[in-house]
């Protein structure tokens, strides 16, 4: 038959099946599983409507959202509207309990902690969203290309990451911040330098899953080249474990920076992340428990909420756990 | 099998490598030295001290030397303790680190396990909504929250434990609690997972159809294939472990390796620094291997290669 169909028109179908694919496997699922529970004409749904609909019923993962944004928006708009700033130093309030005034107390110098959270939010979240950013630029393009091209070169590809995988990195990232100063830029691209190998290895596997499917055999004979074919065809259809990876991969960020904020490895005074917060609190907590307890349990609570997100992603999108 | 550990043994010993000479490389780039924090040291003596430890050479013959008694298992002195060995020192803090880390292993495990069992198999019960919940809050509550709030409640307000020292036995209860439960959150995740998993299979069904017990199913059929997520979590969480007690040791002020090898780092203390570094890498290295193996002899599936 395919013989009979005149060579352009093969073409022409097979391009629209390349391009509607990825619709159409998802529109498949979605109204398989949609005739198997209510038996009803399923309505017109998408892959990420019908996600957004299994996370909606997610109250964690709601939660989750929710406090994130809440969170979001304060650090952004609460510093400039608050009569305190992140660096003027009152002597005269030092170590205030939570008043009307300060409604989380002041620290040391009679900074107002509740400004300080807010500015240290905006660090600690810039450094997660960076950083995870970084990882996602090596990790995504590597795994694809190791997972689409196979072989000889995907193996050599996945050895070296293998090796990376075993160092110590950590102990890198802690050499790197005490040689080369606590620059803010340096850490997250220290951190994403080393995130981004869980990244490569997950997407690795879902590549090769999806480079069987028949949409990509369909590309291919349109003879289109291996990069349309990987970034145009394969990589759209494994955004979802990328989504819940990536949201996954902000907490872990976070705490690594928080982590070498509390070795005193962090971004400096006066600026301050959350991490720094925690560290300072702890130094004092015996008399002023307060300066502890509000950034950690503010710090606590994002990670929380980020990693509801993540796991409500996860099980909205029907992401498999497996790694390879 | 054989080849497989040979392989990986010479992979390993080339990574090593690699890290050694990464280390030193960075060290030399960065700036300062051991001596330049010293106070009052006149040039004189500046140079006494450089020729002393041989900074006075060229970088690739101080390099070479350094791989020569590298070899031969000697890493140098440290810059920053007179008269001492990095072995020495090593020697004497290690142990104290180790021991930690086996500890908060061992609390990790058997914590994770056992929650993670009972999870899987109490489905949906509240002993599974206490596990999940253990295991997100383990996992989104740092050990250094966590570990000055224990400071905090046990020792300060309490007075049940030292808040800071390492000489009794009392005193590993806080610390190694605190690194355990960081580690015990995502093995009880994954030990409910894989559980969960092995438990729906047909092997399981046979055993309980020929009548065996229970508690015999779980222990002795099925968590041998449910644990198999753990062990391969393993490598990394040991890795993690290590490393954690970084900050453990910083909050509960205890003389290990990690404290050590952060001040050494700040001190410019190459060769303390670069022994802390091999014996990290060393480790993990060997460890990641052990995981490997571990989970090939649970796992018949699983081929090494």
């Amino acid at each position: 038959m395919p013989r009979a169909i005149g060579r352009s028109a093969f073409a022409v179908r097979c391009s629209m099946f390349a391009r509607r694919s990825w619709r159409l496997r998802y529109q498949m699922t979605a109204t398989d599983t949609a005739a198997s529970v209510d038996a009803q004409p399923a309505a017109r749904s998408s892959l990420w409507g019908d996600a957004w609909l299994r996370l909606r019923k997610n109250k964690l993962a709601v939660f989750g959202i929710v406090f994130l944004a809440l969170v979001a928006v304060a650090c952004v708009v609460g510093p400039w509207i608050s009569p305190y700033t992140y660096y003027d130093a009152a002597f005269d309030s030092g170590f205030q309990p939570p008043s009307t005034r300060h409604w989380l107390g002041t620290d040391q110098l009679g900074h107002d902690l509740l400004v300080r959270i807010l500015y240290g939010g905006r660090v600690s979240l810039g450094v997660g969203i960076c950083a995870t950013f970084v990882a996602l630029t090596i990790g995504v393009p590597y795994g694809a290309i190791a997972g689409f091209v196979g072989g000889k070169r995907d193996a050599a590809m996945m050895r070296a990451v293998d090796i990376m995988y075993a160092l110590p990195f950590a102990i890198f990232v802690i050499l790197l911040m005490v040689f080369f100063g606590r620059n803010i830029v340096l850490l997250f691209v220290a951190i994403g330098a080393v995130e981004w190998l869980t990244m490569a290895r997950i997407v690795r596997g879902q590549v090769m899953a999806v480079k069987r499917m028949e949409f990509i055999d369909a590309a291919r004979s349109l003879g289109f080249g291996r990069r349309r074919i990987i970034f145009r065809h394969i990589l759209p259809n494994v955004f979802g474990p990328i989504i819940v990876y990536t949201t996954l991969t902000i907490p872990s960020v976070m705490l690594l920076e928080a982590f070498l904020s509390f070795l005193g490895l962090g971004v400096q005074p006066p600026m301050s992340s959350w991490g720094t917060l925690i560290k300072d609190g702890a130094e004092v907590m015996e008399e002023y428990p307060w300066l502890l307890i509000f950034p950690g349990a503010m710090f606590s609570l994002t990670l929380l909420s980020l990693n509801f997100l993540g796991d409500g992603l996860r099980d909205a999108l029907d992401v498999r756990s497996s790694k390879d | 099998m054989f080849r497989f550990i040979t392989s990986r043994l010479l992979q390993s010993a080339f990574a090593l490598f690699v890290v050694v000479s990464a280390t030193f490389f960075m060290l030399r780039a960065a700036p300062g030295g051991p001596f330049t924090q010293e106070k009052a040291v006149t040039l004189e003596i500046l140079r006494n001290l450089e020729a002393h430890y041989g900074l006075n050479q060229p970088l690739w013959k101080q390099y070479v030397s350094y791989l020569g008694s590298l070899i031969h298992g000697d890493l140098g002195p440290s810059f920053k303790y007179a008269n001492r060995t990095v072995n020495e020192i090593v020697g004497e803090k290690f142990p104290v680190s180790a021991e930690l880390g086996a500890e908060a292993l061992a609390i990790a495990l058997v914590l994770g396990v056992g929650l993670g069992v009972v999870a899987a198999i109490r489905r949906n019960s509240w002993a599974d909504y206490i596990a999940s919940t253990f295991g997100m809050l383990g996992i989104s509550v740092p050990t250094f929250v966590i570990g000055p709030l224990a400071v905090l409640a046990f020792a300060i307000h309490f007075r049940w434990f030292n808040a800071s020292g390492w000489y009794g036995p009392i005193d590993r209860v806080l610390p190694a609690i605190t690194l355990g439960i960081a580690y015990a959150a995502p093995i009880s995740r994954l030990t409910r997972g894989g559980m969960l998993e092995v438990l729906h299979q047909d092997f399981i069904r046979t055993a309980r159809a020929k009548g065996a017990s229970e508690s015999r199913i779980v222990l002795r059929h099925a968590l041998r294939g449910g644990l198999l997520p753990v062990v391969a979590y393993l490598g990394p969480a040991i890795a993690g472990i290590l490393t954690g007690s970084f900050v453990i040791e910083t909050i509960f002020q205890i003389p290990g390796i990690g404290r050590e090898f952060v001040n050494s780092a700040f001190n410019r203390d190459y060769t303390l620094v670069l022994g802390t570094v091999i014996l990290y890498a060393a480790l993990i290295m060997g460890l990641n291997l052990a995981a490997d193996i571990a989970q090939a002899w649970m796992n018949p599936k699983v081929r090494l290669e």
